[in-house]
Formats: structure tokens, sequence, C-alpha cells
């Protein structure tokens, strides 16, 4: 068993808003994920038979895809799935020997590889499926919310941030501190109505989800259906016959 | 050691700016570069992957020259020198005797001012890139209606659309632009309307779908046209000011000018002016142009406003919603709800931005005012053999409620818009060694700009330009190598590929085209007697080559993207980019654009070498610094002129990559703001683009609802002029070269069998992809290793097939045995899957019982370059007859449950035919 921490007075509490109204599913998070936490050829997430009959590998990031039932037709979500963070980690308090843990100062969720011995107990634990099996280091890995990336002095500012949320071509990704009600992220969720996902089990995960909208423009039809009519009409005509200006 | 270099992606056709980190001179890390242009930093799962395409083990390795049958994938090794020697003598030969004897096809190319310029020098019209496979009605329908086109030199205004239609477009160009354009729209509140078959891509996220029937677009734009012209919800001051809808239509049927403009002494064209009630000249200010009325020309004949003739067809019944719905697969109450939310945002909720501007009459407005329906359209318009007409239909739509370059609607990017149409017409061979006297692709404007012989009959060899294809200005490149197998030794002596997959995902029928490459004639000599392929990849195309010539990944490569060729710029102003090598390759290979300038120097190419065989230029990038298209203009626009501050003018400046590289790899030029919109009567901006080379004429460009030059083709159909189509083509000449844009049934679905094939099958890219590049890089092939035939679940309910079920997909060219999906956001009467995943086994080094040959399929094997013999005629191109558009995207099909005992692999499979070295020599040049 290992403990979750006990939460600092105005401790951050760092995480994603992702808005499933914008995003369209390219997988490009999913990829520059997998790239940043990689570094190409140095190996570190690995890929399993690269040219072979079960392309396979450890990916943090995943996007869904699925058809949600609408009037008429359907919708399709796209949903991209990593680790969210969860305030009640039951990742971590499942872990024997304290690999899995949850950070005080900014609540995000890591594991230390050095002490993780494989037993996956965390990744049975957790209802989202964000932990991926390294099969070749013989570890547990998962979304570290770049944390490599967000606290590097070397970055600049502007690209403190986690690489799925650089990269993602229609910026439905957002990053900050949902603890401060002041962020964007958070008024964010405030002001779309952001969802924390199977909320029911009570972990509290902190990532948050923005629900897809449909714009509208109210019009009446010009004409109605019954009038079709063959041949210029009146309509046309006397917008003809108003004088232009060339 | 860390360093980070800036460059541009070559994952797709973007052409983002990206930040490659290197340690150690090892590849860590490619992102976005914030301050790019065209991405801004975005980066898509396609340029994240970059690093495991230049890691990729299908990269070439070495020269090769065929050893055994071609096909076989046997090879030897060999030297460049000696690749060098080869195709230096043979390309000799062959431009000695007929420079048409070499057939010079690019793919997916973005060097296209060299390859270009290299088959201009030589003297070949045989060459295209894979334009006509891809876009080409777009292209042409834009740039003979518009002088712009949707995706490359247009894009909608992100910034202040309220309504965004998007027609066939499901993850296409320009990928991560559209990509960042649509989060705009929602976090505006904008509403996004997808018309296409399909939800899949960007369809995702629109607000409303409508699942459209495949190759029926242009019939909903004419209802939805017909809706506004009934209402009188129409921009007729747009109208008379920036389009030929006021000019008067010549109406005396059977004589030879019938369907012209009317036109002064001076060649002015005329329109009726009704404040003094006279003829006067159309471009003339301070006139209240007639509309409508008939009107006697000088010399007593009749003549009517083109618009009138635009609305007498559209307000026929016929392109009522209620005719068209059934056919579209679209509700007549949705057709006249959409055309009521279009007139609403377009009239009600107009743009207006504080900004004054000079128009070309020298006109002084105090706003630019503009209608915020923008549209884009591409793959799911272009790939029917009717979509230079839709597209067409689609621009007269935007030019009908005045959202061309307009705040709000679609704007043209810089250096776009250009004359109507722009470029010259395209060059002919003048003598044997000499170069052609235009560029190899052109713009013809009537049939004395065709490439035929004395009996109407192609010149060349993919029959571009003919009777055939009038308007193919981007080429046939599905019917190169057809056209080579038919033709025989005598036609084709070498056909030269670059970047090309011809033999298989950019093949119709790759089955036919891999046995035409590898076919003998009676003597036992190939039919198509030499192949030259270069690439950086094992592709399918390889085996087939008789000598290969491995190019460099993209990050190991000066390139530019040039304004010469397909710019990046925007609607904000002109753009161009270069590459620069990152990483040493250690491998025998060269960048091509080296190898072809250095082969252009061998053969003293005029403009790459002196007489006495000496090259000019030493590399590429020597090239692109220094070679002058015209005086003053060159590949790069940038830091041009002695001191580097010269704008798209200027001499060639020494340092100029330097400057692009310190730059951060690209160059842009902002336009001041009153040159934002209307920049096709945009006095200043139109000085602006005459100073910086990209216009020669800085007047108004008109935009054209009436198509003037289609009327020229058919009335050579009809009898007239000196140049006629052969009598087997008038016919389809007449009907198809409508100056108004037409709806057809598309070709092949005519002569279909429909009670036989009831369906459409169509392709969609997958996101995360690109052709074939994307299905063998190691992450991307993890994403989607396996295409999926997707059919609508009501069929499937008929058809008693379930997800995973495999099924037969049958077509009059074949049958194709493959897997199921079912889903519901689609055409009920449209199965499709995804393009390019499927491979042939042995290529692109994927191994044994990889998913991508075993389980995944190219819809391709089912879909022909001929349409169905009709009686004894020559069988006609699956093309678009005005454009030669491969039309990919009309195949009918029907599903064929397969048995519960079938062999769960895709079919057809053709074998394995991987690259190996042999020691043994004998190679057969």
């Amino acid at each position: 068993m290992t403990m979750l921490p006990k939460v600092p007075p105005g401790a951050k509490k760092l995480g994603l808003v992702i808005d499933l109204d914008t995003c369209v599913g390219c997988h490009a998070c999913a990829v520059s994920c997998k790239e940043w936490n990689s570094g190409g050829e140095a190996g570190l997430l690995p890929d399993y038979d690269k040219q072979g009959p079960e392309p396979d590998g450890v990916w943090y990031n995943r996007v869904h895809s699925y058809e949600a039932p609408e009037q008429g037709c359907s919708r399709t979500i796209n949903l991209p799935r990593s680790c969210l963070h969860c305030e009640d980690a039951l990742c971590v308090t499942v872990c024997p020997t304290g690999a899995s843990y949850k950070r005080a100062e900014d609540g995000i969720v890591l594991i230390d590889p050095e002490i993780c011995i494989g037993c996956k107990l965390c990744s049975w634990a957790c209802p989202y499926g964000a932990r991926e099996f390294d099969e070749e280091a013989g570890v547990m890995r998962k979304c570290t919310l770049c944390v490599d990336r967000i606290y590097d002095p070397n970055l600049p500012e502007a690209e403190r941030e986690p690489a799925c949320v650089a990269a993602c071509p229609t910026r439905a990704r957002h990053f900050g501190d949902l603890a401060d009600p002041e962020s964007g992220v958070s008024k964010l969720v405030a002001a779309r109505g952001g969802k924390t996902l199977l909320e029911e089990l009570g972990y509290r995960p902190t990532n948050k989800y923005l629900p897809a909208r449909t714009a509208t423009i109210k019009a009446e039809p010009r004409e109605a259906a019954a009038e079709a009519r063959d041949g210029v009409g009146a309509a046309l005509l006397k917008l003809l016959d108003r004088a232009l200006s060339r | 050691m860390k360093t980070v270099a800036r460059t541009t992606c070559y994952m797709c056709a973007c052409r983002c700016g990206i930040k490659v980190h290197l340690e150690d001179g090892r590849l860590r890390y490619i992102e976005g570069d914030r301050d790019h242009p065209v991405n801004r930093g975005v980066l898509c799962a396609k340029g994240s992957a970059g690093i495991m395409t230049a890691i990729s083990p299908a990269r070439l390795t070495t020269p090769l020259a065929r050893v055994g049958p071609r096909g076989s994938g046997g090879f030897r090794a060999i030297c460049w020198d000696e690749a060098m020697e080869i195709v230096t003598r043979r390309l000799a030969a062959i431009r000695a005797a007929d420079p048409n004897r070499l057939a010079f096809f690019t793919g997916r190319d973005q060097s296209q001012a060299l390859t270009s310029h290299f088959a201009r020098m030589f003297g070949t019209m045989n060459y295209a890139a894979h334009g006509g496979f891809c876009s080409v009605n777009m292209a042409a329908a834009g740039l003979y209606t518009a002088g712009g086109a949707f995706w490359e030199f247009g894009e909608p205004d992100w910034d202040h659309a309220r309504l965004f239609l998007l027609f066939g477009v499901a993850e296409d160009h320009d990928s991560n632009p559209i990509k960042l354009g649509l989060g705009k729209l929602k976090e505006r509140g904008a509403k996004i309307i997808s018309i296409n078959p399909v939800r899949t891509g960007y369809s995702a996220i629109a607000d409303e779908f409508v699942a459209i029937r495949p190759g029926t677009d242009g019939l909903l734009v004419f209802a939805l046209i017909h809706c506004l012209l009934q209402a009188g919800e129409v921009d007729t001051e747009f109208l008379v000011r920036y389009t030929n809808a006021h000019h008067l239509v010549i109406d005396a049927p059977s004589e030879a000018d019938h369907g012209l403009i009317a036109r002064d002494g001076n060649g002015r064209e005329l329109s009726f002016d009704r404040n003094s009630n006279s003829l006067q000249e159309a471009a003339a200010t301070g006139i209240d142009p007639a509309l409508a009325g008939e009107f006697t020309l000088p010399d007593g004949r009749r003549a009517r406003p083109a618009f009138e003739l635009l609305a007498r067809r559209y307000t026929r019944k016929e392109y009522a919603p209620e005719a068209v719905a059934a056919r579209c697969g679209i509700d007549a109450a949705d057709i006249r709800r959409i055309a009521a939310e279009i007139a609403e945002v377009a009239f009600n909720q107009p743009v207006v931005i504080q900004q004054p501007w000079t128009d070309t009459s020298g006109r002084r407005h105090a706003t630019m005012t503009g209608r915020p329906v923008a549209m884009h359209a591409m793959r799911g318009i272009s790939a029917h053999s009717n979509g230079f007409h839709t597209c067409r239909a689609l621009h007269v739509l935007q030019m009908l409620l005045g959202a061309i370059d307009t705040p709000g609607s679609w704007r043209y990017k810089s250096p776009y818009p250009k004359p109507i149409p722009c470029g010259g017409p395209p060059g002919r061979s003048t003598s044997p060694g000499s170069p052609l006297d235009g560029p190899p692709l052109g713009c013809p404007l009537g049939p004395e700009d065709l490439l035929v012989d004395e009996q109407g009959e192609a010149l060349r060899l993919d029959r571009a330009f003919s009777w055939e294809a009038p308007l193919a200005i981007h080429g046939l490149m599905h019917m190169a190598i057809a056209r080579a197998f038919e033709a025989g030794p005598s036609g084709i002596d070498t056909l030269f590929l670059f970047m090309a997959n011809m033999a298989w995902n950019s093949a119709m029928n790759p089955g036919e085209t891999t046995r035409m490459l590898s076919e003998c004639d009676e003597h036992g000599k190939y039919r198509i007697p030499f192949v030259i392929v270069a690439d950086a990849f094992a592709s399918e195309t390889v085996a087939y080559a008789d000598l290969v010539l491995p190019d460099t990944t993209y990050l190991e490569r000066y390139d530019c993207i040039s304004l010469l060729d397909r710019p990046i710029g925007s609607a904000h102003g002109p753009a161009d980019a270069i590459r620069v090598p990152v990483l040493q390759p250690a491998r025998d290979v060269r960048p091509f654009q080296d190898v072809l300038i250095e082969l252009a120097g061998r053969l003293g190419l005029e403009d790459f070498g002196d007489a006495g065989g000496q090259p000019l230029y030493s590399s590429y990038a020597d090239y692109i610094v220094r070679h002058e298209r015209a005086p003053g203009i060159g590949p790069l626009a940038g830091f041009r002129g002695v001191d580097a501050r010269a704008t798209a003018k200027g001499s060639p400046n020494a340092d100029q990559l330097e400057r692009y590289v310190e730059n951060g790899g690209y160059w842009k030029h902002e336009l001041p703001p009153e040159q934002l919109y209307y920049k096709h009567a945009n006095r200043a901006y139109l000085a602006g683009a005459k100073a910086m080379g990209f216009i020669a004429d800085d007047s108004q460009i008109v935009l054209q609802l009436y198509c003037e030059t289609l009327q020229r083709f058919r009335l050579a159909a009809e009898g007239h002029g000196e140049r006629r189509p052969p009598q087997r083509l008038r016919a389809r000449i007449g009907e198809f070269f409508d100056p108004l844009p037409i709806w057809y049934v598309p070709l092949e679905e005519a002569l279909s069998d429909r009670e036989r094939f009831p369906l459409h099958a169509i392709t969609q890219r997958p996101m995360a992809m690109y052709h074939s590049w994307g299905s063998q890089n190691a992450w991307l092939r993890q994403i989607l290793p396996q295409n999926r035939i997707y059919l609508h679940r009501d069929l499937a309910a008929r058809l008693a097939v379930e997800d995973e079920d495999w099924v037969w997909v049958h077509s009059r060219n074949g049958k194709l045995k493959c897997q199921v999906r079912t889903m519901t956001g689609m055409n009920r009467d449209t199965v499709w899957t995804w393009n390019a995943i499927g491979k042939r086994a042995g290529a692109w080094a994927l191994r044994h019982g990889a998913p991508e040959f075993r389980r995944a399929f190219l819809l391709n094997h089912i879909i022909s370059e001929y349409l169905p013999q009709e009686g004894d005629e020559a069988r006609h191109s699956n093309s678009d007859p005005v454009t030669g558009q491969a039309s990919w995207f009309d195949v009918t099909v029907a599903i064929e449950r397969c048995s519960e005992d079938v062999f769960a692999e895709v079919a057809p499979r053709l074998g394995a035919n991987p690259v190996r070295l042999r020691q043994d020599s004998g190679v057969d040049r």
C-alpha cells in the first residue's frame, strides 16, 4: 500500500482540459507524446514488432473514436485517453512498493521505475486504462504530464507545457492548474461545463473533458417547399430591377 | 551536444515549420515551430512521427541496377558514377532523336519548379506530377473561374466566418491550417456544415453532417443556388463589380461566336447600361449594368447578360430541392434550411471591417464589408468525373453571395489571385535537342492551345491537352503507364519516375499496371523499354525499375518551397521556405534534386549546363540561390539583392540560404491591412503583387461566372474554327464544355450496371497517414495497421453482415475480399475504406505476415483506369472529360458476404517481390 500525500494548502493541481467539441481525432497528441517520451532512437517507450505482423508499443495517450447516437444520424466523438492524475488515485494506493506515487506539490501521478516490480496491480486498479506495461523493462508506464518539460528552465516559458498540448492542431488540449479558480483551464471548465470521466467511481480525476456542443443559425426558409417554381420568380425580378452602380 | 535546426516538414503536403532537436547528432525530437506562418507551433501525428520515417528500414541505401526479370526485385548495387553514366547516356540519345520519348512523372513532388523546368529544357512534353490523380479539378475550376483555388491558392477566413461549408473533405490539405482554423471557428461558435458521404476526420466536429451520395454535390449546390435565386438573395452589386455576370453573351445559334462575350472594336467586353440605355464597356465605372434582358448589338444580333442565362438555368424546377433530394440522399427541407441559413448569414450578418481601401476603378471605400459564409472543398468533389463543373458551381455560389475574398468568406492565398487563367499555354516540342517553347503544363485558352496533331489526336503520352482532356493542367499521371504500354517500344523509351508509387497506390488497378510494366512484346523486349525510379524508400514501384536512384529523406537535403511552384503563402501575404540538411545520410544516397541538376548539366540542357557539358550549378542549394527564371525572379523570394533587402524581385544573393536559416527557414511578407481583402480588385494589392513579380498586369481580375473558354471548345465541336475535335469526340466536347456549370451522372456510374453494382465505393484519408509513407511508419502503423470496408448499419443488416465478417466487394473490374466494420454516420448507398494502408508483400521492409498486406487492402484493385467499352470505340480513360482528373470516386460496387469457411485474408494479393541484392552481373540495360 502506498499513501496519497497530504496536500498542502495552495498546492497546484496540474492537469489537462480536453475539448471534445474541437477534437478531430487526428492522433497528433498521441504521437507527439510518444515522440517526446521516446526520444526517437533512444527508445525509452518501447515498440514491439516494429516491422512485423503485430505492431504494438507503449503509448501514454491513445485516441478512441466512437459514434454517439444523434437524432437522424450520429456524431463522432474522439476521446483522447491518458492518465487523469486522480486526487484519490487507486493506482497509487494499491502499489505495494511505493513506485506509484502522487506528488504533493502539483498532484502529478508518477511511477518510479527503479522500485516498480511490474506486478501490474496499478493497471488493474485504474478504471481509465491509462497505464501500459513496458514488456522490455518490466515496469509500468504512464503519462507524466511531461514533468520533464513543464518545469524545464531551459525551455522558454511558453513551451513549458506537455508535448500533446503543444502539438494539438485544433488547440483542443489545455494545460494548467485546476486548483486555481482563476486559471485559464478552471475558467474553461466553469464556462463549458467540464465533465469528470466516470465521476461515480469517486477517484476525482484532475483532467476534465469539455462536452461537444452544437452551433445553430436561426433562419426560416425563404420560400416554402410548396411554392417551388420554374423560372425566374418575382423576388429575383424585383432584385434585378434595383439600380446598381458598377 | 544538443542542437536545434529549423526546417520544413515533408510528412505530408502542408509544409509546416519544424524544430528538429538533435542530441550528439542523433534525432531526439521534432516539434512544430511556433513562429512558422503555416502551423504556428502545432504539428500533426505524421509530423511527430518523422523520426521513424527518418530511420525507416525501408530506406534505399545504394543505386541499383536490375538483375533478372523486371518486377522480380533482383538488383545489384552499383556506384553513382555508373548510375549517372547509364542515365546520361540513355537520356542523351533520347534527346538527340525525339525528346518526347522520355516520360518524366513525379509524385507528391514539392520541387515541381525544378522538375518541370528540367522537362522543359530537356524538350519533352511528357511531364506531370501527381496533381491529375489528386486535385486538378479543384485547381482547374478555380483558376479558370476565380484566379485562385481551394486549398493551395485559397483559404477560408477563419477569423470572421460565421458559417463554414466543408465539401468532400475528411482529412486533407491543408491539414494543420484547416485544423487550426476549425479550432478558431469552434471558439467563436461559428456553424460548421460538413457535406460528405462519410463522417470521418474533420466532419467529426461539424455541427451538421450531410451524408450526401457521392458525385451529387453539384446538384446540391444547384439546389442551393435555386433557393437563393428564387428568394432574390443574391449580391448583385458584387456581381456587377467583380464578376462577368453583366457581360453580354452573344445569342446567335450556329454562328462562330455564339455564346462568346460581345466585345467592342477594341476587344472590350460589353454590357447594357440602364442609365444611358446604351451598350457600354462592361468595365466602365458609374454604369448601371443590366443583369437581365435582351439587347441588340451594333451588328444587329441579340445578346443577354451572362447572369440571365445563369438565372434561367438554375431557377428551373429540375434544380429545386424537391427535385434533387432523392438523388443526393438529402431531405429537401434540409436543403431549403441550409439555403436559408446561408442567406441569413450572408445578408443579415455581414462582417464590416473598419478599413478603407481603393478598388481598381479608383473608388475609395470606407470599410471592407463581407459575407461570412466560407467554403472549402477538395477530394470528394475532385475525384469525380463531374468534379470540374461541381467545383465551378461552388465558385459560382460564392460569387452569388459576394463571398470571394471578402471578410468572413473564402480568401486568396498570396501570390494569388492571378489573371484567369494564369500562365500561358502548355509548351510544345520544337525540334530534337531543343527545349519546349513553354512549360510542359499550362492553361489552354482555346482549341489553338491544345497539343494535338493534324488529325486532332493527342501529342502527349497521357493525352493531356488533347480533345480527350483539354484542360488537363496537371497531366494524367494515372494514364502514363497504360498509354506507354499501349504504344509499345515505338512510343516511350524511358519512363522516369520520381517519388511516385505508380505501381501501387498511385495506380488505378495495380494488378494491371504491374503487368504492363513487366510485359514484353513479340520480340521479347519490354513494351516499356526502360524504367528509372528515384525514391527514398523501397516502395512497390521500385521492383519494376531497371535503374534505381536512391533519394534522401526530407531531413537530409536542401529544398525550396517556391512561389514558382506550390507556395505556402496565406491570405495575409506571400511566403516561401526551405529545407536544410539536418542529418548526414550514412547510406550511399543523394538528394534527387542534386542528381537532376547534375544530370541536366551533363546533358548540357539550357539553364543547367553549357554546350561543353559543364554543369552551371554544383548542387540544388546552388541552383536555389543563383537560378533566375526571369530577371530578378528566382526559386526563393526572400532576402534577394546584394543587400538581402529586396522582396520577391532582386538579383541573386549569395547569402540567401544563410538568411533563410537565420530567419527560421522561411520568408514571409505581411500585407498591410488595406490589401487583405478584395485582392482581385484591390488597387494597392494588385500594384504590390505586380511589383513583386507575381502578376504582369495590375488591372482588375474579373471573376468568371460565365466561362467563355469552355464555350470556345464547344464551338469547335460544333464545327467552327480551324481546329476541331475528331468526329468521335465532338458530342462529348459539346456536352461537357458548357460555359455555365452542369451536373451529370459520373461517367463510370452512368456506364455501369446499377442493378448489379448498386453501391458507391470511396476512400478517405486517415488523419495520421499520408499515403504509403504513413502506413510504413513504425509508430503510425500501430495506430492503423489494417483498413476495413465500412458499411452503413442498415446495409449490413440487410446483408446479414457484422463487424469483422469478411465480404467480397465486386466491381466491373474485379473483386476484393476484405473485412467489415459497420457505422451509422455515412450515406446509406455507399461503402468506404481508408486509402493506402494496404501494401504489397515484401515492400517497404515490412516483415512476413504484416497486417498491411495480409488483412489490409487497396480499393484501387477494383478501379480501372479505363471506362467500360462502348461499341467499337477506343476506351476512354476513367477521367473528368474536361481536366483529365482521375475519377477514382466514381466506382460502383456490390457487397457479397463470404461463406464461413473462407480463408481470412485479403484478396487479391500480388506475390512478394522485395528488393534483393544479388552478386551476379548481367544487368539488362
